[in-house]
């Protein structure tokens, strides 16, 4: 009887002030607090309430069944989240093309690769170079003669790369970005590729539930390599066309004030540079400009430069290297990414750079890197590759000039069919504007001229959706995967399809 | 530039009291209107009148509806900063610093800008002895013709009994395996390319049959549950990331390898539980001490996801049996968690006990698959730490698909698979050097464990591994951890040799000591013999 009474006070409005009342109150006041406490502990919310749940199915499981049989064992959220991401149309296209890739001769109706920042353009040079040379190199550790050194490649190295790599990387960052800055060996971390790189230098710079400013539009995979495993976020600064998409120091500002008032702590804002995917270069006053706005909102700056030997313009490309060389104040806040998988056409040896001047950045990013190391073989052949001097001085002209003409070609063949390009001068694609092939003026008309295109056409483009542009129709086309001979069957294939999207105008 | 700051500096200033006002909002709601109001039922609680609504139901209810809106508020976001409390703190800090100083100064250079708080104390100098004695020993490296004087390494599980047995394969086919076909023609395209970031299905394909051929041909590999990392490293740190989320727990039994404090911990935010062991029963793991420690957490609020098991062991080199293995699947399942089973010392093996595998275990018996994963990698049974290749091999599906997305950061570049695959191929190869180099640890472990006999130092029993499990408790001083570490300095500075001791790896007993004796040739064990003498003499 006893337990109901309070009850009962509260709901027949009996019992008196103390029983009716204060009690109930005091009651529930405890409980919430009692819930609250038991909440906070485990920190995020909502996996407890799942926990919970598994946790009494798998007890009472236990107890109803004899084999003892519990509950599937459950993954962690973080996991579950990247197992669904939904691929963007990026990821989509890309493995379509894996399944079903063009050949010429063996596959020509085949998916054609338009999707994949890969130049295969100077392959013949590398294979050239392979040939004569891989075996010394590896076995001489990546010194052009000596004795075989099995220790050399066998043992445990320093995981962040083998001295001599880092020495002969920065000659070759130096003779790629035209010998005016010079790199110190020192402030070099060697990574298993780029990717690994960006998100390493993440982990190093913003913590969990901070934010990077990125101008749009961005390399679609920035959203998996800045933010999946370190729990950044990403605050989009949206560029325009009208604009030739260039960055704007007012956007910059307003998106930096807009992630102020969402609670969000801006750390840093990261930038291509050539730009992925418009392919244009910032010129040395954007640049300072950026370091003010850096220093202003004391925040870093990463500076993506992996294409800055594919240039095919006129134009200077400026690394924010100078900034480090130059400026004092602002060395620790500036960290450049590199790498060897576009200036050097192999990908497949992933070897990445975080270049910096900020110490502790540079100390967190060795450690770290025992997570990303590259195998000693490949850093042999690395080295010796990069020391032959008249090889990478050869291997740059040739490449800079066979990207020169594949570039020329490619646009003025999309001309041919009435479809514009961005003027751009780095980088292995093109950002093409096809608003006019698009029915409705919206994302949804762009997925569906995508769509065709890869369906019906069989090429595979990379919509600017993905790339988070806040224009509709822009496409962004690699084309050096391709030979001369192919682009003829890439315009003809556009072609048909853009017939079929302008008829019923 | 000035002028853009003397333009933003009065923009900024009137953003504090734009900030402000929605904190004392909430209080001065009902004050704005009637000031006199608000002391009201205060003073009804303070001084006890006031009558039974205002003195009491209404400050009780008022306080109920505060909390009720702090806790609100503080699920409302709840993923953008888990360990909420002292990050967020930390950022109001530094925010309202910065902005002040750029007030202050004219010249507006602000303060050095920061890394995070991650990077900061990933950043700080090494604590752990094993890693202080691992930067000694590569800083003066023991030479025996160039530096008679320079320090022994014994802290690096690194197998250099064997290379002599890779030398002679590489420089026979190290062109072929990279070039390719009998044509002599390179195919260029399977080395510089992109290629599949969770390893070639050639390469998983003969990592799966290594992996059978080293754990005993009874069990078998499916290449497609493989994915390939940089690294048993990156391996583990994967699989973490895939099992728990940051905050929750892994129940480790001690001693363990002093790497996984880096390895499970650093970036994943996951914590570990050590499950002691102790010498009395041999450092065998003991189900009653695990369900110890995960009823301990339990209290603590910790959320449990895991046992993270070396099978073979690191440190000591005992192996689970079978029996032990039955009991952690059952104890896995009870409590509804995963378990990690490295077994990178899988072919290392020297003793006459027999290696099991816990997918061999799986395959025999109806056990749900789901939760158990296995790291392996090529460092250890293959002499190739410098090649960087380990393994995840699971059964979870959602895990598969999780790790081979995570494998972008961190895999395997294509010549070194060339290589390997190669090499692994070579099945006539792999049969003969698995048996010497099993030969040579054993003829190694016999020697180095009877020089240690002399000096009267005991190891425990052990059948696997690169090292032995010393035990000089009689050589401490004290009986504690810190004689334990002045003996470790003494080696180390005096003695000239790097050992781990048994307080990196979490041992809870003090005077344990790892010894690697691996990387030393067979004329070495004299000299690391007589430098321990020399250092238990004095």
């Amino acid at each position: 009887m006893r337990v109901i009474v309070p009850l009962q006070g509260v709901v027949q409005g009996r019992g008196g002030l103390v029983l009716g009342s204060v009690i109930p109150c005091a009651l529930f006041y405890l409980l919430q607090l009692y819930f609250k406490r038991h909440r906070s502990e485990p920190t995020p919310p909502p996996q407890t309430l799942t926990e919970v749940s598994e946790l009494n199915r798998s007890l009472s499981r236990t107890h109803l069944s004899p084999r003892g049989s519990s509950a599937p064992a459950c993954v962690s959220t973080r996991a579950n989240s990247i197992v669904k991401s939904s691929d963007s149309p990026f990821y989509v296209g890309l493995k379509r093309v894996s399944e079903d890739p063009y050949d010429e001769l063996s596959n020509p109706e085949g998916v054609i690769q338009l999707g994949l920042a890969e130049n295969k353009l100077s392959l013949d040079l590398a294979r050239d170079w392979l040939a004569e040379t891989a075996k010394d190199s590896i076995l001489s550790g990546g010194g052009s003669s000596g004795p075989l050194s099995m220790a050399g490649i066998a043992n445990y190295q320093a995981s962040d790369g083998l001295v001599e790599l880092k020495v002969a990387v920065a000659g070759f960052m130096s003779q790629v970005m035209e010998r005016s800055i010079s790199f110190n060996p020192s402030q070099i971390v060697l990574t298993a590729g780029a990717t690994p790189a960006i998100e390493i230098l993440s982990f190093c710079l913003a913590d969990t539930g901070n934010a990077f400013l990125v101008p749009t539009p961005y390399y679609p995979s920035f959203d998996r390599d800045l933010k999946w495993r370190t729990g950044v976020e990403i605050i989009p600064v949206p560029c325009r066309s009208a604009d030739n998409f260039n960055l704007s120091i007012s956007a910059l500002d307003l998106a930096f004030d807009q992630g102020k008032k969402r609670g969000l702590k801006v750390r840093g804002i990261v930038i291509s540079n050539p730009s992925n995917p418009v392919g244009n270069l910032l010129n040395r006053e954007t640049i300072y400009t950026l370091v003010d706005f850096a220093r202003e909102k004391n925040i870093h700056i990463i500076s993506n430069e992996i294409f800055a030997g594919s240039t095919h313009g006129s134009e200077e490309f400026v690394s924010m290297a100078e900034i480090i060389d130059s400026e004092d104040l602002d060395r620790d806040r500036v960290h450049i990414v590199y790498g060897l998988s576009k200036d050097l056409c192999l990908p497949g040896f992933k070897v990445g750079v975080i270049y910096s001047s900020n110490e502790n950045v540079l100390a967190a990013a060795k450690k770290l890197s025992r997570f990303s190391s590259i195998s000693a073989p490949t850093q042999c052949l690395v080295i010796s590759m990069l020391s032959d001097i008249r090889f990478i001085q050869k291997f740059i002209q040739t490449n800079r000039e066979r990207l020169q003409r594949m570039y020329t070609k490619f646009v003025a063949g999309l001309k041919q069919l009435g479809i514009e390009c961005m003027r751009s001068s780095g980088g292995f694609y093109c950002w093409a504007d096809m608003r006019g092939l698009i029915r409705s003026y919206s994302e949804k008309g762009e997925l569906e001229l995508w769509n065709k295109l890869l369906n019906i056409a069989k090429i595979n483009v990379t919509p600017g959706s993905s790339c988070h542009c806040i224009e509709p129709g822009w496409f962004h086309c690699c084309f050096t995967t391709l030979t001369e001979q192919d682009i003829s069957v890439v315009m003809e294939r556009i072609r048909k399809v853009s017939e079929t999207c302008k008829s019923p105008r | 530039m000035n002028h853009s700051r003397s333009r933003r500096n009065p923009t900024r200033e009137p953003d504090f009291p734009t900030v402000k006002p929605p904190s004392p909002g909430g209080s001065s709601s009902g004050g704005a209107g009637a000031a006199m109001r608000l002391i009201v039922p205060l003073q009804g609680v303070v001084q006890g009148r006031g009558g039974l609504i205002l003195g009491s139901i209404i400050p009780g209810a008022l306080y109920y509806f505060f909390q009720l809106y702090l806790k609100r508020c503080r699920s409302a976001k709840p993923n953008s900063n888990p360990p909420s409390p002292s990050s967020s703190s930390a950022q109001l800090a530094d925010l309202s610093r910065s902005s002040s100083r750029s007030n202050l100064s004219s010249r507006g250079s602000v303060g050095p800008v920061r890394v995070s708080a991650r990077a900061n104390s990933i950043a700080k100098p090494n604590a752990s002895p094993y890693y202080i004695g691992l930067e000694m020993a590569s800083e003066d490296p023991y030479d025996r013709f160039d530096n008679p004087d320079g320090i022994m390494q014994l802290g690096l599980s690194e197998n250099r009994l064997s290379l002599d047995l890779i030398e002679t394969w590489i420089l026979e086919n190290l062109e072929r395996s990279m070039i390719g076909g009998a044509d002599g023609h390179l195919n260029i395209s399977g080395i510089a390319t992109y290629q599949p970031l969770d390893g070639m299905m050639e390469m998983k394909i003969a990592v799966a049959g290594f992996m059978s051929q080293v754990m005993g041909t009874t069990v078998s590999f499916d290449p497609s549950r493989l994915v390939l990392t940089s690294g048993a490293t990156p391996a583990i740190e994967t699989l973490c990331f895939c099992l728990a989320d940051q905050g929750n727990a892994f129940l480790v039994p001690t001693p363990y390898y002093p790497g996984f404090d880096r390895d499970m911990k650093w970036r994943t935010g996951v914590e570990l539980i050590p499950v002691h062991c102790r010498s009395s029963d041999n450092f065998a793991l003991s189900v009653t001490a695990l369900d110890q420690a995960f009823n301990q957490a339990r209290k603590r609020g910790q959320k449990v996801r895991g046992i993270l098991i070396s099978n073979p062991s690191n440190p000591i080199g005992n192996m689970l049996n079978k029996e032990t293995l039955y009991s952690l699947l059952d104890f896995a399942r009870e409590k509804n968690i995963h378990i990690i089973s490295d077994e990178i010392f899988a072919g290392s093996t020297y003793g006459s006990e027999e290696f099991v595998s816990m997918a061999e275990i799986l395959e025999s018996e109806d056990f749900d698959k789901n939760r158990v994963h296995i790291i392996y990698g090529l460092s250890k049974d293959l002499s190739l730490p410098g090649f960087r290749v380990g393994v995840i091999y699971s059964f979870n599906t959602s895990v598969l698909a999780a790790a081979k997305k995570l494998a972008r950061f961190s895999s395997v570049s294509a010549p070194t698979q060339r290589i390997l695959i190669s090499m692994l191929s070579d099945t006539r190869f792999i049969q003969r050097y698995i048996e010497t180099t099993r030969e040579r640890i054993k003829k190694m472990y016999v020697a180095f464990a009877a020089g240690l006999k002399q000096l009267g130092i005991e190891c425990t029993k052990s059948s696997a591994g690169l090292y032995c499990w010393a035990d000089m408790s009689g050589l401490i001083r004290p009986y504690n951890e810190k004689g334990e570490l002045e003996l470790w300095d003494k080696l180390l500075k005096i003695g000239k040799i790097n050992i781990t001791p048994g307080s990196a790896c979490h041992c809870i007993e003090p005077g344990w000591f790892r010894c690697c004796f691996t990387m030393l040739a067979e004329e070495d064990i004299p000299v690391v013999i007589k430098r321990i003498q020399r250092v238990v003499e004095t």
